[in-house]
This record gives C-alpha cells, sequence and structure tokens, in this order.
C-alpha cells in the first residue's frame, strides 16, 4: 500500500511530505535545523528533551518535533523567540538537574549537551543547581556510567533493545529521582543480559556512558555509526 | 596596641592573613599565618575513576596545574603499576620545565621584584608589577617576556596553557612534532639570555639585603628535595633527601610509596593549612622547608652546565646550607637556568620524537603514590582505589604545607625585628608580608582552598584581644 503524500508549510514554505512522518524528519529534509539531543536517527523517537519543540498554528500548546507526525495542510514554525526561550529554560534545567562539570568531564569538547549549549548560547545558568549526589558505577570491566552527566535521554536504553536486541537498560524511579538501571538494577558488571558491545556508549550524548581508562576530554562518540548500523538493519519502530 | 592583623597579605598566590601578638612590652611575642579556606578535594574525589583525577586535581590551582596533573598522572601510573614509554617521559619532564620557567618568572618577576626593585617601604599603591614597569620597564619586559616562554612552551606541548589534557595516566596523549620541536629550540636562546641577564643583576643587589637575609628567618632548619641516585637536582622524578641545617643527610632514597613513613601532618586550630613535619623528629621539632631554596641545599649539584657553575657560586656564598629564605629568590633564579638547560638537553635529544608516548592498563595495584618537584616544592598524591578503580581515599601534601611550620617561624623573626607595636608603619608590615612571598606560596593549593589574592595583618592583645588590623585588597 503506498503511504499518502502530504502537504505542510514548515515556517511558511510549503514541502511534501510522506504520511507517518515526523515534523522533525520533514523539517530536516527541507533543511531545517530543530535542536535535539534525545533523538538519534535510527532509533524510536520518545520526546524526552523537549528540544524540538515547535509550534503548530491551531494547536495551544508547544508540540515535540520528533514524535509529533505531520498532517496534511500543518503549519508548523521551528524558531521564534518565543521557542528560542523555552528551549534555553530547557537546556539549563538539564544543566542545572545534575553534576555537569565540563571542565573534567572525559566528554569535554566532544560532548552534544555542551554543544547545544553553545549553539543556542548558553553560557550560564540562571536555576540554583540541585547537585544531586549520585554514585558512578565503575562495575563494568570495560565502560563506566556516572549517573551525574546523565540527561536520561534513553538513547542507550533504545540502543540496546532495538539494534543490540539486549535490553539491558531501562529507567527507574519517577521525575527527578528517575535514573537508567541496568538489568533489574544491578550493578552494570553483574548485569548478564549485557554483551559488551559498548552501543549505548556511543549512543550517549554526554559523558555519562563512556569507556574505561579515557581521561579528561579523551572520550569521542561515534553516534553516527550507531545510525548507520540501525538503518542498515532497517531497525524503525 | 596588642594584635595587629595583616589582611590580607598582597602578590601571593591565594588567600591569608597574618596575625601579630603583641607583648605587654609593645614588642612581637609571636606570628601566625592564617590560611582562611578550605576547598576539600581529597574528599569530594572519593567515587571518581581513578583516571579522571589528573583532570580534576589540576583544577586546583591554575597556577601549576601542570605540576598538579603531573604528580597526579605518576600516581595514576603506579595504581596501573605501568613503566611510562621513555619518550613520554621526557615529554613530561620537558613539559615540567616549561611550567617552573613560567611560575618561577611570575613570582620573581610580578610578585617579588616590587619590593627588590622599589623598595620594601615604598609607596603601596606603586608597589607592584604596574609601578615595575613605569621605573624597570626593561626588567619588567624581561620578566613578562620569560614567563610568556615558558607558558608557550606548554601551550605548543599540550595544547593549552593552564589545565591542558595532554599529560594522563601512563603517559601523554600526543607524540611531539619536529615543527613543535624546533619551534621551541628557537625560542631558547632568548630566554636564557634574560635568565643569565637577571642573574647577574640580582648577585649585583643581593648584599644591599644584608638585613633581609639575616632577620627573614626561619633558622636553621632541615631542607627536603628530590634527587637522583647521585644525588644531582630532579624536578619530575627522584628520590626524597632530607639534609639537616649542618650539611648532614638526614634520609636519602626515600621512594614516592614510602614517602608516610617520614613525613608526618599536624593540624592547627587557626589554619586549614596543616603542618607537616619529618617524622623522625616528630613534631614540632621536625620542621623542614622545600622549594627552591631547599632543593639547592639537599642536592650535591643540578646536573647541567650553567645552573653548576651558579650552584656552586651560591653554596661558595652563603655555605653548604644555606639558611635565610631570603635567598629562595636567588634559588628560583638558578632554578630558571637549570629549567632551560634541561628543555635544551631533552628537546636535542632525537629520542623525545618518538610516538610511543602511552602505555595502557586498568587497576593493577590499590594504592598509588606520585611525588614529583613543584616550582614551590615537594608535591605529593597519594590515591587508593577499590578493584573497579573508583577512588576510595586520596592525600594530597602541597609544597606551601611542608612551608607552613618555617614560613609561621619565619614571620615570626622577622615580625619582631622589623614591627614595633607603639609606632606601626606600612612597610614593617609589608617587610613581614615578604618573608611570606619569599616561599611564593600557593594557599589555594595548599589547602586545596578557594581563594582570592589578597592577605590581612591582624595584631592581637596578649589577652587575643584585637587591636589593629591591615587589610590590603
Amino acid at each position: 500500500m503506498t503511504q499518502k503524500k502530504l502537504s505542510v508549510r514548515i515556517d511558511g514554505e510549503l514541502v511534501n511530505a510522506t504520511e507517518g512522518q515526523s515534523i522533525l524528519q520533514v523539517a530536516r529534509a527541507a533543511g531545517k535545523y530543530i535542536p535535539t539531543l534525545c533523538y538519534l536517527e535510527g532509533l524510536s523517537s520518545v520526546g524526552a528533551c523537549r528540544l524540538c519543540i515547535v509550534e503548530v498554528s491551531g494547536s495551544g500548546r508547544l508540540l515535540p518535533a520528533c514524535t509529533t507526525p505531520v498532517q496534511d495542510g500543518m503549519s508548523v514554525t521551528t524558531n521564534s523567540p518565543k521557542l528560542a526561550r523555552y528551549r534555553r529554560i530547557t537546556l539549563e534545567l538539564l544543566f542545572a538537574e545534575r553534576n555537569h562539570t565540563c571542565s573534567v568531564c572525559v566528554s569535554n569538547g566532544n560532548c552534544e549537551l555542551q554543544a547545544m549549549a553553545k549553539t543556542l548560547g548558553v553560557t550560564s545558568i540562571r536555576y540554583p543547581h540541585n547537585f544531586p549526589k549520585l554514585p558512578v558505577d565503575l562495575s563494568h570491566t570495560r565502560y563506566v556510567l556516572d549517573h551525574n552527566r546523565c540527561i536520561l535521554c534513553t538513547r542507550c536504553v533504545r540502543v540496546c533493545a532495538e539494534v543490540e536486541g539486549a535490553h539491558v537498560w531501562a529507567v527507574t524511579a519517577r521525575g527527578i529521582q528517575s535514573k537508567i538501571v541496568s538489568d533489574l538494577n544491578q550493578q552494570w558488571g553483574e548485569a548478564s543480559n549485557c554483551t559488551s558491545c559498548g552501543k549505548c556508549v556511543q549512543a550517549c550524548p554526554t559523558g555519562a556512558l563512556a569507556e574505561k581508562g579515557f581521561a579528561v576530554e579523551e572520550m569521542t562518540k561515534r553516534s553516527d555509526h550507531i545510525s548507520m548500523i540501525a538503518g542498515r538493519k532497517g531497525v524503525h519502530a | 596596641m596588642n594584635r595587629i592583623v595583616i589582611d590580607s597579605v598582597t602578590r601571593i598566590e591565594g588567600h591569608a592573613k597574618i596575625t601579630l601578638h603583641m607583648g605587654d612590652d609593645g614588642k612581637v611575642a609571636d606570628a601566625r599565618l592564617n590560611v582562611t579556606q578550605v576547598r576539600g578535594f581529597e574528599k569530594f574525589t572519593e567515587g571518581r575513576p581513578f583516571y579522571e583525577m589528573p583532570g580534576i586535581t589540576a583544577r586546583i590551582c591554575g597556577i601549576c596545574p601542570v605540576s598538579h596533573l603531573l604528580a597526579s598522572s605518576k600516581a595514576c601510573d603506579a595504581i596501573m603499576a605501568v613503566r611510562i614509554p621513555e619518550p613520554a617521559r621526557k615529554l613530561r619532564e620537558l613539559l615540567h620545565c616549561a611550567q617552573f620557567v613560567q611560575s618561577h618568572a611570575l613570582s620573581f618577576f610580578y610578585l617579588s621584584s616590587p619590593d627588590l626593585l622599589l623598595g620594601m617601604e615604598s609607596d603601596p599603591a606603586k608597589r607592584n608589577v604596574v609601578g615595575v614597569i613605569e621605573k624597570y620597564p626593561e626588567m619588567a619586559r624581561d620578566g613578562i617576556e620569560l614567563r610568556k616562554f615558558g607558558q608557550q612552551v606548554i601551550e605548543a606541548l599540550a595544547k593549552e596553557r593552564i589545565h591542558p589534557s595532554w599529560v594522563a595516566p601512563g603517559g601523554v596523549n600526543a607524540p611531539l612534532t619536529q615543527q613543535t620541536r624546533d619551534r621551541i629550540l628557537s625560542g631558547l636562546p632568548r630566554a636564557r639570555a634574560i635568565a643569565d641577564k637577571t642573574m647577574s643583576f640580582f648577585k649585583g643587589v643581593v648584599d644591599q639585603f644584608q638585613e633581609e637575609i639575616e632577620f627573614f628567618g626561619p633558622g636553621p632548619t632541615a631542607c627536603a628535595g628530590l634527587v637522583d641516585r647521585k644525588g644531582a637536582l630532579q624536578l619530575y622524578e627522584g628520590f626524597l633527601r632530607f639534609r639537616a641545617s649542618d650539611g648532614l643527610i638526614l634520609e636519602d632514597g626515600i621512594e614516592a610509596s614510602d614517602y608516610y613513613r617520614y613525613i608526618g601532618e599536624a593540624t592547627t586550630k587557626d589554619s586549614y593549612l596543616k603542618s607537616p613535619y619529618y617524622a623522625v623528629l616528630g613534631y614540632p621539632a621536625g620542621i623542614y622547608r622545600v622549594g627552591p631554596l631547599a632543593r639547592l641545599n639537599a642536592a650535591d649539584r643540578c646536573g647541567t652546565y650553567k645552573a653548576d657553575l651558579e650552584f656552586q657560586e651560591f653554596h661558595r656564598r652563603f655555605g653548604l646550607v644555606a639558611e635565610s629564605s631570603f635567598l629562595y629568590h636567588y634559588a628560583r633564579l638558578i632554578e630558571i637556568i637549570y629549567g632551560l638547560e634541561r628543555m635544551e638537553a631533552l628537546l636535542n635529544d632525537p629520542a623525545i620524537l618518538d610516538t610511543h608516548v602511552r602505555a595502557k592498563a586498568g587497576v593493577n595495584s590499590l594504592e598509588g603514590v606520585g611525588m614529583i618537584e613543584a616550582p614551590r616544592g615537594v608535591l605529593i598524591h597519594h590515591y587508593k582505589v577499590n578493584e573497579e578503580g573508583a577512588i576510595t581515599w586520596a592525600n594530597l601534601i602541597v609544597a606551601t604545607g611542608h612551608n607552613n611550620m618555617a614560613i609561621n617561624k619565619g614571620i615570626t623573626e622577622a615580625a619582631k625585628h622589623y614591627v614595633d607595636g607603639t609606632k606601626l608603619r606600612e612597610g614593617m608590615l609589608n617587610r613581614v608580608s615578604a618573608v611570606v612571598r619569599a616561599y611564593d606560596p600557593c594557599l589555594s593549593c595548599s589547602t586545596h582552598a578557594n581563594g582570592q589574592i589578597a592577605m590581612q595583618i591582624q595584631l592581637l592583645s596578649p589577652e587575643g584581644v584585637l587591636l589593629d588590623e591591615l587589610r590590603s585588597h
């Protein structure tokens, strides 16, 4: 069955789309920039980070572009002063929530969160930092999980389930107590489902998941490889 | 008039005040250096992966991040139980020599030369590097150029002047290119010329400071420094040696991992800075000094040509163990010469271009100690980890800590000589501050404490009542 062709307006520009595509996919195909952190091409979309919010005519609230399907005749605004303000607030809250100390992070200089702050012009955080006391899981022989640097984007959860098929990662608890856990809340090193493939590490946008032994600024990620592998296997939820 | 507070002591790195306790006769009875902040690096690094420690502990200081980086990396090397590749060892030493040059230049030209050139009693508003630029522009330019050279070598090697991440557990993360080597080599002759010129200048004027040499204290103390197996000065590696004030070697060949057998740490209630002491003699008899003067007292020679000539002349003039802390300035200049000569020797060794610069390993030892000579003296990083590599315990002993007791003794002697409680003058207090400055203390390092560059002097009555206070901002 052929998919229905749709016609939508992105920032006033008329573009063609296919039914089932998200606003993000259509906008990116049309060369529009929408910031994202939790989205990774090839993995399912969950709308966790809220950076991709857009304005849709007729809708009273802002909608995440990665999980909102396009509809025929839809009119979308991808950038406006209001969106820029909300995106900055969202990003600042991400920084304020946990202990993101870029200068001593293994991913300093190669971090998507840090790069996003630069892109959106976030140079200081207006909110009081939460400074939670969070553990570092060093139990895995090759990798390390530092909850301090996690933004709960769940890319690791999705890549492990959808690409590797191991289903090691999950999110536990609610709200600000949320954190990712391996297997049934065991230490990572004791998670028997883990194949040590390292896809979660490569998919992670920050220094939360990293390879052991990499000192400050040394960890670089290849999330493009994850998209490539996912695309090759045709994995799209 | 029983207590003077100098708050804050200027032209030092970090925040401190001096309290002068006065006797009933209006004379100084005791003087204490109070270091007023705490930062807690040893505590909050618990649980971190050990290989992140160099990056984290380097943030203790913006003047000597390189020294902390190296000491920490050496402690990590010990945890990994690796012997780092020889080119990496050479590159680390090269970086360290550059760090010495820039840090010593900062101390001598920026912080202390105003006292030496403009006079201890000169107008405090002008008694700073700007005043030096006005009256001695050539000297000021030399100082700026020499420090710039050191900083640029650090940048050329490690990509950043402050807080580079080039040094990592197991070695360094990129080899040296031929172009960079040649660039550094081309800048060396000019740097050496400045160092030689400044040395000659200082030797010419040092005799004008007889009074300071006599009264800067702290009297006879032991000296500690790193030396190699043959007794020559070492900055990057070597064994700790304690030499008594009479020239006798108290202990020699102390390995990093054995430091705790010889160094105890006492705490005092008026300062966040601990007081390390030579454990064999106990507290407080085990007072000792570290840093440029102590290093040249501990070592038998420097090991490079020009520095050795200066070393011999220095000891001919001031004895086998030069006592006065005023001579720290002299020793600092000799070490700049040594650092530049070592850099040249290292850069002219073709092996330094070798590309094998990193050893990799996991946790092979649950404990590691890194010991190095930072510009201000012996720096020790000691970590314990669990089998997964998480830090469970950390202890850092930094140069200014070793000198704590000597500084207190020195300022007491200087205050007794210079400060007359009945007619207080700013210049008197500056001399007391200058004693502290001679050690080039890094107080933010020493307490791993958060500080501003400022100092304070307090005058206390015998009952402890605050009588007078001088603050500089």
